[in-house]
């Protein structure tokens, strides 16, 4: 018998929303997004934490700037340390930046491990980035965490919504409420709208192509500052803090 | 290394749990496995077990502690290895960082032989719970889990 199973709902039992970032596919901005939601969900005075699940390759950090000194405390379990008002739980801190050929199974592990140990407190949002597609870290935080919210991001690309699609699909089928779309790096007309529309799934917003965020990166001032930040803001208080999904 | 408080909560509430299910009224042992992979500090999991068991159906509890040697099995050759023959190559940190993820052995443990990361833990990870005996009505109980 695994006893850490059961403690992991004692350990989020104090967390109001815990929300999932996903997508059908890969890298179509879930990190960054989670990251300055978590960022400016703490500057509206939300307490909040974040926690990187993609333990092949974390990149919260780097989007976030934190520091590699920086390190959670031990005191009866793991206690996340606050980078700019944000609870941020990552494996970066124990692998710091060295590879990690970690198996699907190892991976969930891993995670079931942290989360296990993890001590978050309080807090109105857990924000938890995830790898792209239903790999085995989607499917187990959905089996771990009941009453996790999906967010999905996707971009424009009929690649994209392709896989999005199948995704919207199996979150229905696992009952899991959807939050709603989030349409990322957007350039020009775009049918994400009605995409969401027809799969019956919020669209929550748009956030623009920005060229520069990729200097912004690692440097909180300047992300705040970034188009891409402020157009979040929106999305945040309408579609996160007042919505509570479709309950399928 | 304090987090063996956080394990000793996880074992407490999986037996109460357990206990509960099996309607038993008081747990007289309970067997726990201890891989040697997550270097476990024993008298601190002790100590927090028996602090934690009080006022519980766990306060009469015996804990009975199984030590399984960890081994590792390549992927890419096969080769057999164990835990304690690499272990002293490990640096402090790393060996922190197994005690808090044994996953992470895949980030500073490589192959004796061929040096590969990819390698399967065959015994030895983590916690687990082997057998819990208790009293239901009156009546002693034996369970295995
Ligand atoms: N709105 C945007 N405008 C321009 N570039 C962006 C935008 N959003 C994200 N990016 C860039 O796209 C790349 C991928 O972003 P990110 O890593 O957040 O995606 P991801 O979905 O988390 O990827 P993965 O699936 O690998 O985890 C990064 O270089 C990021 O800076
Ligand atoms: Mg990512
Ligand atoms: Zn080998």
């Amino acid at each position: 018998m695994d006893p850490r199973l059961s403690i992991i709902p004692e350990r989020l039992r104090h967390i109001d929303k815990k929300i999932m970032v996903v997508s059908g596919k890969g890298g179509v901005g879930k990190t960054v997004i989670s990251s300055l939601m978590a960022l400016e969900l703490a500057l509206m005075e939300k307490r909040v934490g974040l926690f990187d699940l993609d333990f092949n390759g974390p990149s919260c950090h780097i989007v976030l700037g934190v520091p590699e000194h920086i390190m959670p405390v031990e005191e009866k379990g793991l206690i996340p340390p606050t980078f700019r008002k944000v609870k941020f739980m990552s494996i970066r801190y124990f692998a710091k930046e060295r590879p990690l050929p970690l198996r699907g199974e190892d991976a969930v592990n891993a995670i079931i491990e942290l989360l296990s140990i993890t001590r978050w407190g309080k807090l109105d949002y857990l924000i938890l980035d995830l790898p792209p597609g239903t790999s085995d870290e989607v499917l187990d935080i959905i089996r771990l965490i009941k009453d996790v919210y999906a967010l999905i991001i996707t971009t424009p690309s009929k690649l994209a919504l392709e896989t999005v699609s199948r995704l919207i699909q199996l979150l229905k089928i696992l009952k899991v409420p959807i939050l709603g779309i989030i349409e990322n790096m957007r350039r020009g007309e775009s049918k994400v709208y009605d995409f969401a529309k027809k799969m019956d799934v919020r669209y929550l917003g748009a956030l623009p192509y920005d060229d520069t965020l990729e200097e912004a990166l690692g440097d909180v001032n300047l992300l705040l500052e970034t188009k891409v930040a402020k157009a979040l803001i929106n999305i945040i208080r309408s579609g996160i803090i007042e919505n509570n999904g479709d309950e399928q | 290394m304090v987090h063996e408080w956080a394990l000793a909560e996880s074992i407490v509430k999986t037996v109460l749990d357990i206990a509960k299910e099996r309607k038993i009224k008081s747990v007289l042992s309970v067997e726990i496995a201890i891989g040697q992979l997550q270097q476990i500090e024993l008298d601190i999991l002790k100590d927090a077990l028996n602090e934690l068991k009080r006022g519980t159906l766990l306060e009469k509890a015996k804990f009975i502690f199984v030590e399984e040697e960890a081994e590792f099995q390549c992927r890419n050759c096969n080769n057999i290895w164990k835990f304690s023959d690499v272990k002293k190559d490990l640096k402090a940190d790393e060996a922190e960082a197994i005690h808090f993820i044994p996953e992470l052995a895949h980030v500073f443990i490589k192959c004796p032989r061929c040096g590969s990361p990819d390698f399967i833990v065959l015994k030895g990870r983590g916690i687990r719970i082997s057998a819990i005996r208790g009293v239901t009505n009156g009546s002693p109980s034996f369970d295995n889990s």
